[in-house]
């Protein structure tokens, strides 16, 4: 996919149609669209899905949204240049007008859905997006490699939220998912403002100190700090295997070629020399796939649950505020006598807000570890399977090798006359 | 002048034909007797030892001494069991063996000794010469020389070898001859086979060395990569200590992490046998390229000696006739100051004739020793061509089987690690 082409702007054409006329515009964006054929049907859908996301999730029988982000592409104005992603849905849910939707969106849009969705509910894990910028490694922003990184996380975050049982049902998510243009509802609601407001009183809150936090999320916290810096550690030997990696496979490729050269020298030794070169050369080529399998599945498995121990902290904070806010307006109903009747209206109203955000929590809390150990498991899966595969491949070559030589694997020449 | 050049080369020639066949059945006979020394006898290098004395400028130095064993055939054939017959050498004298028959036998391709100092080192070995891996190679290396030597046809007869096995004697210092074998010099008419053979030698020795050298970097590489998985066995234990259902295969699966990390240690340990097999013959490309610049050196001497001959018979010529063919001082001077005398003249002439008698005969001496070198050495070097071929096409052989050996583990380890994190 090339970053760099820019489409005719039909974002105009687009909005004359009218909401009835979605299956319209699908249809007509076929002939547009340059990113491959478009599958018409929803069981045709479900084979590209299936292709693209190899893990199951719990519950796939009860799957009622398919949701693709692909085809990135430059758009250049006057202010900056930024690429917008295609997100094709296709849905069963009642809520949703039609059943099949597409629209293109950039990444402060997925930027904005995730934030209207953690401020309606707090204390839910709501999966992480892809990094805003990658600090270290990268040249350009828009080299293919980030491009692609970025597409895939953005893609796995939308079905995160799909499959939620609460999130998926959240306005913002069905605005994101069906409005040609979102910049309009991108204004509406708090806003800022409203929003810095409400991290002005966190912070305050959580310099005043929690009274007593309850014990199962005291556990929870501290589970939260140590798997993070797991995560991390794992995260970090992973990318030191693949610079390893990279570095065997550079010194295998000067290798080889040394065994060709003095091939050429030799008359009878010429012929195992030459095939010693070669299963050189072909290991080399297995090694690159194993680096491309670390880089392409785990590291982003990995990465992703880097940010989800972020989201875990915050969403911790986010708790604690809670039961911060109830507990100073508390204290305050217990020293003021004056407008009592008022006050209690308040703290009984936020004592409910404690308890709805500690039950919501831990409901998504044991949903989010089963998650996490299925994503992982199967990413650490897919790993060893790789692993195993490479050493079968090459084991493959050297015993061809030695059959080329007429000689047993296991080291005995053959009885008739080798050369 | 050139003509008689030619002439005495194809009177040369001529006598090549009869003195060939003579070799031919000289080296046969040799060949027959040779075979026996180590089917008479049985030789191994057992140990190894540190000691340490006084050297050559009185310092206090430690160096390692090597136990040569050996034991009577028809013994063992017996089904005796004899004590071995045993001294300690060091490698110096090794060394001074080796230079021994290098020279005694100018026509025939030395086996090698191992590497004086550890050389193509990957970063764990270490260039120590007492590190305990290097010397038990090294002991490896010397008893493999000492065997190639008492199986080769020619070399195995000899009596100081014969010595050097089985009785405590010392050696004098190289012999001059040796350093006319590094002499720079041009050669008119070398034998073409001897310098095709000098440059495959060169061209042996540049190509194994690379691969030597390209060898020990994938080895460092290769290592690294094995133990930075080691990594992952301290990090997924901690892990699992704070998960309930994946904190057993997150443990196992570590574990297996750790071995995987520690694997690499034997399997480079078995590769480093492959590089010694290699560079066997990276010493014994310098071997060859010996006999080829002895060849050369016999040649040289022969053309010089022929060269001499020329000038000679061409100055009783001029003497003779009094025609002087080409310039020279003698000349100008008698043309300046006039003809000597009859008699000087008479005792000149008689003087170059013994020295034309004494030239022919050093000249027949030299065409032999060339013809005999070249015989001996095209046979030797065929024997050679023939055992390398053989050795290396084992070596590599075994190299593959060793790499299918590390594929093997590599499946057993990562199929064991994916049947942990199936149980997570």
């Amino acid at each position: 996919m090339s970053g760099h082409a820019v489409p005719v702007d039909f974002s105009g054409h687009m909005l004359d149609l009218d909401e009835d006329e979605d299956l319209e515009v699908f249809s007509k964006n076929t002939s547009l669209a340059d990113g491959g054929p478009m599958p018409n049907s929803p069981s045709s859908l479900v084979n590209q899905y299936r292709l693209e996301e190899e893990e199951e999730q719990p519950g796939a029988d009860a799957k009622d949204f398919f949701i693709t982000v692909d085809n990135p592409e430059s758009h250049v104005t006057a202010i900056e240049t930024f690429i917008m992603y295609r997100v094709v849905t296709k849905t069963t849910r009642s809520e949703f007008d039609s059943s099949e939707y597409e629209v293109r969106r950039r990444y402060q849009d997925f930027l904005w859905l995730r934030g209207r969705l953690e401020e309606s509910h707090p204390t839910l894990i709501v999966h992480p997006l892809p990094e805003k910028f990658v600090m270290k490694g990268m040249v350009e922003r828009f080299n293919d490699g980030f491009i692609e990184t970025r597409r895939k996380a953005l893609h796995r975050f939308l079905n995160k939220i799909s499959e939620h049982p609460v999130l998926s049902y959240s306005q913002h998510f069905k605005v994101f998912l069906t409005a040609q243009e979102l910049t309009s509802h991108r204004k509406q609601g708090p806003g800022f403002l409203s929003r810095m407001g409400e991290t002005v009183r966190a912070v305050a809150n959580s310099v005043r100190g929690l009274r007593s936090r309850p014990e199962e999320f005291s556990v929870m916290q501290e589970y939260v700090d140590h798997f993070s810096t797991k995560i991390c550690s794992v995260d970090k030997v992973t990318q030191r295997i693949i610079k390893e990696q990279r570095e065997y496979l550079d010194e295998l490729r000067q290798y080889g070629p040394t065994y060709t050269q003095w091939a050429e020298l030799e008359e009878d030794l010429a012929e195992p020399l030459k095939g010693v070169a070669d299963c050189v050369e072909r290991c080399s080529q297995e090694t690159e796939e194993q680096i491309q399998q670390l880089s392409e599945v785990l590291v982003p498995a990995l990465h992703e649950y880097v940010l989800c121990a972020e989201t875990l902290k915050a969403v911790m904070r986010r708790r604690d505020n809670i039961q911060a806010e109830f507990e100073a307006k508390n204290e305050a109903l217990a020293s003021r006598k004056a407008d009592q009747d008022a006050l209690q209206e308040e703290v009984d109203g936020l004592a409910e807000r404690v308890e709805v955000a500690n039950t919501t929590l831990k409901e998504d809390w044991s949903r989010w570890q089963k998650a996490m150990r299925t994503d992982l498991r199967s990413a650490l899966i897919s790993t060893t399977e790789k692993n195993v595969d490479y050493y079968e491949k090459c084991l493959a070559v050297w015993e061809s090798f030695l059959l080329s030589l007429r000689v047993e694997p296991s080291g005995q020449e053959n009885g008739d006359g080798a050369s | 002048m050139a003509e008689d050049g030619k002439e005495e080369s194809m009177a040369t020639d001529d006598d090549s034909d009869k003195t060939a066949e003579d070799g031919a059945n000289s080296l046969n006979s040799m060949v027959e007797e040779g075979c026996t020394l180590l089917r008479r006898m049985e030789i191994c290098v057992a140990e190894a030892e540190k000691r340490s004395g006084k050297n050559a400028v009185n310092m206090q130095e430690t160096f390692t001494v090597y136990l040569i064993e050996t034991r009577p055939m028809d013994a063992l054939n017996e089904g005796r069991n004899p004590a071995p017959d045993s001294l300690w050498r060091r490698y110096s004298e090794f060394e001074l063996l080796r230079n021994y028959l290098i020279v005694t036998y100018p026509y025939i391709v030395v086996p090698p000794l191992p590497e004086k100092r550890a050389e193509f080192v990957w970063h764990k070995l270490s260039a120590d010469n007492m590190d305990p891996d290097f010397v038990e190679r090294r002991r490896v290396g010397l008893e493999n020389f000492l065997l190639r030597v008492a199986s080769h046809p020619v070399l195995s007869n000899d009596k100081i070898l014969y010595h050097f096995l089985t009785e405590v004697l010392g050696y004098s210092a190289a012999d001059s001859r040796l350093k006319a074998l590094s002499a720079t010099f041009r050669v008119r008419n070398p034998d073409k086979r001897f310098m095709e053979m000098k440059h495959y030698s060169d061209e042996l020795q540049s190509h194994t060395s690379q691969l030597l050298r390209a060898r020990a970097r994938v080895a460092d590489r290769l290592y690294g990569v094995y133990k930075v998985h080691g990594n992952y066995g301290r990090v997924f234990s901690e892990w699992s200590a704070i998960e309930k259902e994946m904190g057993d295969g997150l443990q196992s699966a570590g574990h297996h992490m750790d071995a995987y990390a520690a694997s690499i240690d034997d399997i480079l340990e078995e590769e480093e046998h492959y590089a010694d097999q290699l560079k066997e013959y990276l010493f014994y490309a310098e071997a060859l390229r010996a006999v080829c610049r002895k060849h050369e050196l016999t040649q040289f001497e022969l053309e010089m000696a022929s060269q001499d001959l020329i000038s000679k018979k061409q100055q009783r010529e001029e003497l003779a006739t009094g025609i002087v063919r080409t310039f020279s001082f003698k000349g100008m001077t008698n043309k300046l100051f006039g003809q000597e005398a009859p008699e000087q003249r008479e005792a000149r002439l008689k003087l170059l004739e013994e020295l034309i008698a004494e030239g022919e005969d050093t000249v027949k001496e030299k065409t032999v020793e060339c013809e005999e070198h070249v015989e001996r050495a095209w046979v030797d070097m065929q024997r050679f061509k023939e055992q390398k071929d053989k050795d290396l096409r084992e070596a590599l052989i075994n190299y593959a089987v060793m790499q299918i050996s590390m594929c093997k583990k590599g499946i057993q380890v990562w199929g064991n690690a994916k049947e942990c994190f199936l149980k997570m």
